[in-house]
């Protein structure tokens, strides 16, 4: 036993012991607060709410009402949709900018422009998109201008109170998000190979479609998942803007939560949409992964 | 310049416009002397600014959204400079999936967060306060940290570690002495970033406040009232105004420091 004890002690001095303990207050705060109360959600999606009680014998019912009633199929199919369009104009709008601080701007003026782009995210998050809706409504800013301007007679009103202006806020929202990833992706590509390319008689484009694509295409998917995965959680932008059409699979699952009461329900909703758009994500970075292993 | 370069310098100013034209909208309507949030201004004045100090629920919410994020910057920035240290320093075991499961709250939707934290909390009979807001700005804060003092430990240079090990120095004695005066930019920051985040999130806050609500939960509140818009619009823009310069004094204290051990660094998130 001494000699356990001492070979005990000893092990907790090496390198990767001294690692373990540094990291578990951190890991452990991870594992009471997400990972046990995701499984939670999980126990909860397969329970019933009773009234006030909640009735713990095991039960699919709330998946069957999940994935059969046309109501959440509506919601779930237009949440992955809108994201999804959020996502391609998203990360399409920002790839010039991300390639511009990254080829066009002085090295030692790139760390200025990533603050100026990141100034936005972190203002207020309710304000931003309350002032889309300022920026987009009736009386707006757009509709205002483009009347004075007499590009118009009438304001348009396709732009407020439905999905067009919940993938414009959110696009607006998460462009921090895509233009980090894809940036960093830029910063690596060897510049080396662009000028070989030159010297060989390449033209810009060819370049551009041949080298700094396909090499900035790991950025271009990350950024993808980052911003496809929370926007689908998002219930504040689509009750905002997006009118009575414009609601998503989380306003759903907020309702369930909060007024409908019936967490078990909401918890069938929420692991549904996870399960999606997780199995979604993983495959799109395993087919660009391969996509790309077939390039080089 | 190639031809091409014009029209791209034309599009990312185009970008930048809509990247800051609500940032911009914002203190232009809480100056503007019409209790209707539109376009044409009306003329300047500062009397939704003077309603603001009247308002007592407000003053309650601005109180419980310091305390949240102070103790949220405090909590997280420690939790981060341990995951932080580890990271760079250390290998052990299992480390891709500890430190996975550390930064996962940063793509994670905030619904899920926030759901899954209030089942919980519900369940244990715990009732909800301010501090169930903090556990979860935690979580979401702790990313962030993480990040952001990684870099600070990155850039430190070992050798300087090890020879204060020469010299007689006890672990804990070189952390204090060599270590941390050298990371202190990088906590500094860590700080002021998990306060910024704290102060404005809403999602998990919306969930996880009782009775006693944060700034955003009011804001909330508010904004269905459309004769409480205009003094809305002016709580924001002092909002904007504090984010900005704990932001910028962020961004100043990071840069020092990274100069000061002899790399530049590229933005607060790297």
């Amino acid at each position: 036993m001494p000699g356990l004890v001492a070979s005990g002690r000893s092990w907790l001095r090496t390198p990767a012991a001294r690692g373990l303990t540094l990291v578990s207050p951190p890991f452990l705060y991870a594992i009471l607060l997400l990972a046990v109360p995701i499984a939670a959600v999980v126990a909860f999606s397969f329970w019933t709410q009773d009234y006030l009680d909640l009735d713990r014998t095991p039960t699919l019912a709330n998946y069957k009402e999940a994935w059969t009633q046309p109501i959440y199929r509506v919601l779930m199919i237009r949440s992955l949709l809108v994201s999804g369009i959020v996502t391609a104009c998203t990360v399409i709008l920002a790839f010039p900018v991300a390639y511009y601080v990254s080829f066009h701007v002085a090295p030692g003026r790139k760390p200025l422009w990533i603050f100026l782009i990141t100034i936005p995210f972190w203002t207020s998050y309710l304000m931003r998109i309350f002032l889309w809706k300022v920026i987009l409504g009736y009386n707006g800013v757009v509709n205002g201008t483009l009347t004075q301007l007499g590009f118009i007679e009438e304001p348009l009103s396709f732009i407020l109170y439905n999905v067009n202006a919940v993938v414009i806020t959110l696009s607006h929202a998460w462009a921090p998000f895509a233009i980090l990833p894809i940036f960093v992706a830029l910063e690596k590509v060897d510049r080396s190979l662009l000028e070989a390319a030159a010297d060989l008689g390449e033209g810009a484009l060819h370049r551009f479609l041949r080298i700094t694509l396909p090499l900035a295409l790991p950025g271009v998917i990350g950024a993808s998942v980052i911003v496809f995965i929370p926007t689908v959680g998002d219930y504040v932008t689509p009750r905002l803007v997006g009118g009575p059409d414009g609601l998503l699979i989380a306003n759903m699952i907020e309702l369930q939560f909060k007024k409908a009461n019936n967490p078990p329900l909401g918890a069938a909703l929420a692991i549904s949409s996870m399960f999606i758009v997780g199995a979604l994500s993983l495959l799109i970075v395993r087919l660009t992964r391969r996509h790309l292993r077939n390039l080089s | 310049m190639r031809t091409g370069s014009h029209g791209l310098i034309l599009y990312v100013a185009l970008y930048l416009v809509f990247l800051y034209a609500p940032v911009l909208l914002l203190p232009i309507f809480a100056f503007n002397d019409s209790s209707i949030v539109a376009f044409p201004l009306q003329g300047f004045t500062l009397r939704w600014f003077d309603l603001l100090l009247e308002t007592e629920a407000l003053h309650s919410a601005a109180r419980n959204s310091i305390i949240v994020a102070v103790l949220t910057a405090i909590i997280s920035t420690a939790l981060g400079l341990c995951a932080a240290r580890a990271a760079i320093r250390y290998r052990f075991a299992g480390k891709r999936t500890i430190m996975g499961m550390i930064m996962i709250p940063l793509v994670l939707p905030e619904i899920i967060v926030g759901v899954s934290l209030l089942v919980v909390i519900l369940q244990s009979g715990l009732e909800l306060s301010l501090w169930t807001i903090i556990l979860g700005h935690v979580l979401i804060c702790t990313p962030f940290c993480t990040v952001i003092l990684s870099t600070a430990f990155a850039n430190l240079d070992l050798s300087l570690e090890e020879a204060s090990f020469d010299l007689g120095e006890t672990r804990w004695s070189t952390f204090r002495l060599i270590s941390l005066p050298l990371v202190i930019p990088g906590i500094i920051s860590s700080v002021l970033i998990a306060f910024t985040i704290s102060l404005d999130e809403f999602i998990i806050a919306f969930f996880l406040a009782g009775t006693e609500v944060t700034l955003p939960v009011y804001i909330w509140s508010q904004l269905r009232f459309p004769a409480r818009l205009p003094s809305v619009m002016a709580l924001g823009t002092l909002l904007l105004l504090v984010s900005l310069i704990l932001l910028v004094t962020a961004e100043y204290v990071r840069r020092r420091g990274a100069r000061r051990s002899g790399s530049e660094g590229m933005g607060g998130l790297f």
